[in-house]
C-alpha cells in the first residue's frame, strides 16, 4: 500500500512539471513572442526592443524556463497582456476561481447522486420501458452541447415562460443558478447513470450474486449489501473523467450565461489573444484535475484491495 | 457404397463474422435511422455545389434579416447570408471532421499502440506515460489550449512557405482543428491497442505462428491486428459524435473553423445571442437541431457497431 502511495504521490510534481513545460513552450512560442501580442497594431521595433529588454524575452531559453517555473510555484502568474492590461493574473484567478468552484462543486454534488439512482434503477428494470427512457435520457444529455442547450433553455425559460432570469450572477442560491448548474449537471448525471448501470448489470451476473440469493437473502439485501457496494467503487475514478467534461462545460456555460467565472475570464482570454491567462487557467485548471484524480487512485487504493497490486 | 452428392442448393451459405455483424447492424432500428441519417450528411456535403447556386458569404443587403423565401429558403441572416446556402455548405466542414480527425487519431493510436504492445520495454513505457501527461489535462481543455496557440505559428509557417492563398482560404483552420483534436484523441486508442496486443500476443495462434517462423511484424500486423481492430472499431465510430461537438466548441471560442470555412458551429456561435430576438430567434434553432440530429445520429451508429460486434454483450 505504501509504495502504491508513494509511487502516485511522486508522480504528481513530475507530470506538473512537464505540464509547465508545455504550456510555456507551446504558450510563449506557439503564439508568436508576447511583445507582439502586447502591442499588436501598435507594433515598432523600438518600443518592442524596450518591452523585450524588460521582460528578459532576449535571455536564453533556459533560463526564461527556470525564472517561469519560480515565477509559478511562488503563485506569480505574470500580468496580464491585453484583455486586463497590467492586472496580475493572479488576482484575476483568486476572484473568478470561487464561482466556478461553486458552480461545479453544485453540478457534481447534485450530479452525481442522481445519476447513480437513475443508473441503478435502470440496472433493476433491465431491458424495461424504465430502463430504456433512462437511456434515452442519457444518450440525449450527451448529445446536446452546452452550447445548444443554454441558449435553448434561455429561449424557453427566460424569453418565452419569463420564470427564470436572463443570466448574471447572483450566487449559488439564486434563481440565476439554476439553468447554468442544471446544464452542467445534467453531463454527471448521464456519466454516472451509465456507468452505474454497466456496473451493476456487470455485479448482477457475478457468482456472488447468485450464491447470495440462492442461500435465501431478501432482494433488498442482495441489492444493498452486494451488487450496489460492489457496483459503486469503480464509479470513485469516473468521477476525475467527469470533472474534466465539467471544466470544459464551464468555459461554455458561463459565457452564454455571464457568469464572472474561470471559464468566462478562459474565453475572454482566448478571444483577446491573451495568453498569460490562458496559460495560467490551463495549468492551474489541469493541476486541480491531477489532484482530483491522485485523490480517486488514493481511495480506490484504498478500499479497493485489487489495484494496489497492479 | 456410392456416395450421393447433395444438391447444391441445399448447402447452406456460410455464415462469415461480418456478414453476422451487418444483419445484426440492419435489426437495430436507431442505427439504421442514425445511418440514414449520416448517409444524407455525405450526400449532402458531396452535393453541396449542386444543393447550393448562391454563394455562402455572399452579403444580400436588400434582404437583410429577411423570412423564408423561394429566394432564401431559410431566410437570411443579420448580414444577409443566406442561412440555407451556409448550412449546406457546412456540412462539408461537418464530413471532414468527421473523417479526418478519426483517421488521424486512428493512425497515431495505432502507430504507438502497437509499438508499445509489441516491442514493450521502455518504448512501452515512454508511450504511455506521454498519453498519461495528455490525459493529465481536463476534458477538452488542452485541444482549446493548443489551437489557441499553435494557430498564429501555423498561420506563420504557411505563410512563410509561400501559400498565403491558402492561408487566405482558411485551409490554416482545418489544420488546426484536425491536429489540437487528433493530438489528444490518440492517447485513449494507443491504450486500447496496446492492451489487445498486450493479452494477444500470448495466445495460442500466434505461438504457432511464432512456431512456424513468421517474421515479427507479420505476426503483429497479419495476425494479432485484425483480432485486436473490434473494440478499437467502437471506440472510433462512438468518439465522432463528440468530436463534431468539439468542432462547436472551438468555432465558439474563436479557434475553430472561423469564416470563410462554414460551419454549424460558427453558425450557432454567432446566432446564439438571437435567443432573445423577438424577429431573429428561430436562427438560432436551425444549426442546433441539425448539429444535435448529426451527434444524435452518430452516436446510435456507434453503439450499433458496438452492439452488432459484441452479441452477448447483455
Amino acid at each position: 500500500m505504501l509504495s502504491y502511495i508513494v509511487r502516485r504521490l511522486l508522480w504528481l510534481p513530475f507530470l506538473l512539471a512537464i505540464m509547465i513545460f508545455i504550456t510555456f513552450w507551446l504558450g510563449f512560442y506557439g503564439p508568436g513572442s508576447p511583445e507582439v501580442v502586447l502591442l499588436g497594431q501598435r507594433y515598432d521595433p523600438e518600443t518592442a526592443a524596450v518591452i523585450k529588454e524588460q521582460w528578459g524575452l532576449n535571455e536564453p531559453f533556459a533560463l526564461q524556463y527556470v525564472k517561469y517555473v519560480r515565477n509559478y510555484v511562488t503563485l506569480n502568474f505574470g500580468e496580464s497582456l491585453t484583455k486586463y492590461q497590467g492586472q496580475p493574473v493572479a488576482r484575476l484567478l483568486a476572484r473568478r476561481l470561487p464561482v466556478t468552484m461553486e458552480l461545479n462543486a453544485a453540478a457534481i454534488a447534485l450530479g452525481v447522486p442522481l445519476g447513480i439512482i437513475l443508473g441503478a434503477i435502470a440496472a433493476t428494470y433491465h431491458g424495461r420501458w424504465q430502463d430504456r427512457s433512462i437511456i434515452f435520457f442519457t444518450v440525449l444529455f450527451r448529445a446536446v452541447p452546452s452550447l445548444v442547450a443554454g441558449p435553448v433553455l434561455l429561449f424557453v425559460f427566460a424569453k418565452q415562460l419569463k420564470i427564470l432570469p436572463v443570466g448574471g450572477w447572483d450566487g449559488l442560491f439564486s434563481a440565476s443558478a439554476i439553468l447554468p448548474v442544471s446544464i452542467l449537471a445534467s453531463g454527471v448525471v448521464a456519466g454516472f447513470a451509465r456507468q452505474t448501470r454497466a456496473n451493476m448489470l456487470d455485479v448482477l451476473s457475478a457468482d456472488y450474486v447468485r450464491t447470495a440469493r440462492s442461500k435465501g437473502l431478501s432482494e433488498q439485501m442482495v441489492m444493498s449489501r452486494h451488487v450496489l457496494q460492489n457496483a459503486l467503487i469503480p464509479l470513485v475514478t469516473i468521477l476525475g473523467l467527469v470533472l474534466g467534461s465539467i471544466v470544459e462545460g464551464t468555459l461554455i456555460t458561463e459565457t452564454i450565461f455571464g457568469i464572472p467565472g474561470m471559464g468566462q475570464l478562459a474565453f475572454e482570454a482566448i478571444g483577446a489573444r491573451d495568453y498569460p491567462i490562458i496559460i495560467a487557467v490551463t495549468v492551474l485548471a489541469a493541476f486541480i484535475f491531477a489532484l482530483a484524480n491522485l485523490w480517486a487512485d488514493l481511495f480506490y487504493g484504498i478500499i479497493d484491495p485489487r489495484i494496489r497490486q497492479s | 457404397m456410392a456416395v450421393k452428392a447433395i444438391p447444391h442448393a441445399k448447402i447452406k451459405k456460410p455464415r462469415t463474422m461480418w456478414g453476422d455483424v451487418v444483419l445484426r447492424f440492419s435489426q437495430n432500428l436507431p442505427a439504421m435511422m442514425g445511418l440514414i441519417v449520416v448517409i444524407g450528411l455525405y450526400a449532402v456535403a458531396l452535393l453541396a455545389p449542386i444543393l447550393v447556386t448562391t454563394n455562402y458569404t455572399a452579403i444580400d443587403l436588400d434582404n437583410v434579416r429577411s423570412a423564408p423565401s423561394l429566394v432564401h429558403y431559410l431566410g437570411t441572416d443579420e448580414l444577409g447570408r443566406d442561412v440555407y446556402s451556409r448550412v449546406v455548405w457546412a456540412a462539408r466542414s461537418a464530413a471532414f471532421v468527421s473523417i479526418f480527425v478519426p483517421a488521424l487519431s486512428l493512425s497515431l493510436g495505432l502507430f504507438f499502440g502497437i509499438i508499445a504492445g509489441y516491442v514493450g520495454g521502455w518504448v512501452d513505457t515512454i508511450v504511455m506515460r506521454l498519453g498519461d501527461i495528455l490525459f493529465a489535462f481536463p476534458g477538452l481543455l488542452f485541444v482549446f489550449f493548443i489551437a489557441a496557440t499553435i494557430k498564429p505559428a501555423i498561420l506563420l509557417w504557411v505563410k512563410g512557405i509561400g501559400l498565403t492563398e491558402f492561408a487566405k482560404q482558411g485551409f490554416v483552420d482545418y489544420i488546426v482543428v484536425f491536429t489540437a483534436l487528433s493530438l489528444v484523441g490518440w492517447p485513449g486508442l494507443a491504450r486500447l491497442v496496446r492492451g489487445q496486443f498486450l493479452t494477444l500476443r500470448n495466445r495460442e495462434f500466434v505461438l504457432a505462428a511464432e512456431a512456424i517462423g513468421v517474421s515479427q511484424w507479420r505476426i503483429a500486423l497479419k495476425h494479432i491486428l485484425p483480432n485486436a481492430m473490434t473494440p478499437v472499431i467502437v471506440v472510433v465510430s462512438g468518439g465522432i459524435g463528440g468530436t463534431i461537438a468539439a468542432e462547436t466548441s472551438l468555432s465558439f471560442l474563436g479557434i475553430g473553423l472561423q469564416p470563410p470555412n462554414p460551419s454549424w458551429g460558427q453558425m450557432i456561435s454567432d446566432y446564439y445571442i438571437y435567443w432573445r430576438n423577438t424577429e431573429l430567434w428561430p436562427l438560432l434553432f436551425i444549426p442546433s437541431i441539425i448539429l444535435v440530429v448529426i451527434i444524435l445520429a452518430f452516436t446510435f451508429v456507434g453503439d450499433g457497431l458496438h452492439e452488432a460486434l459484441n452479441p452477448y454483450l447483455d
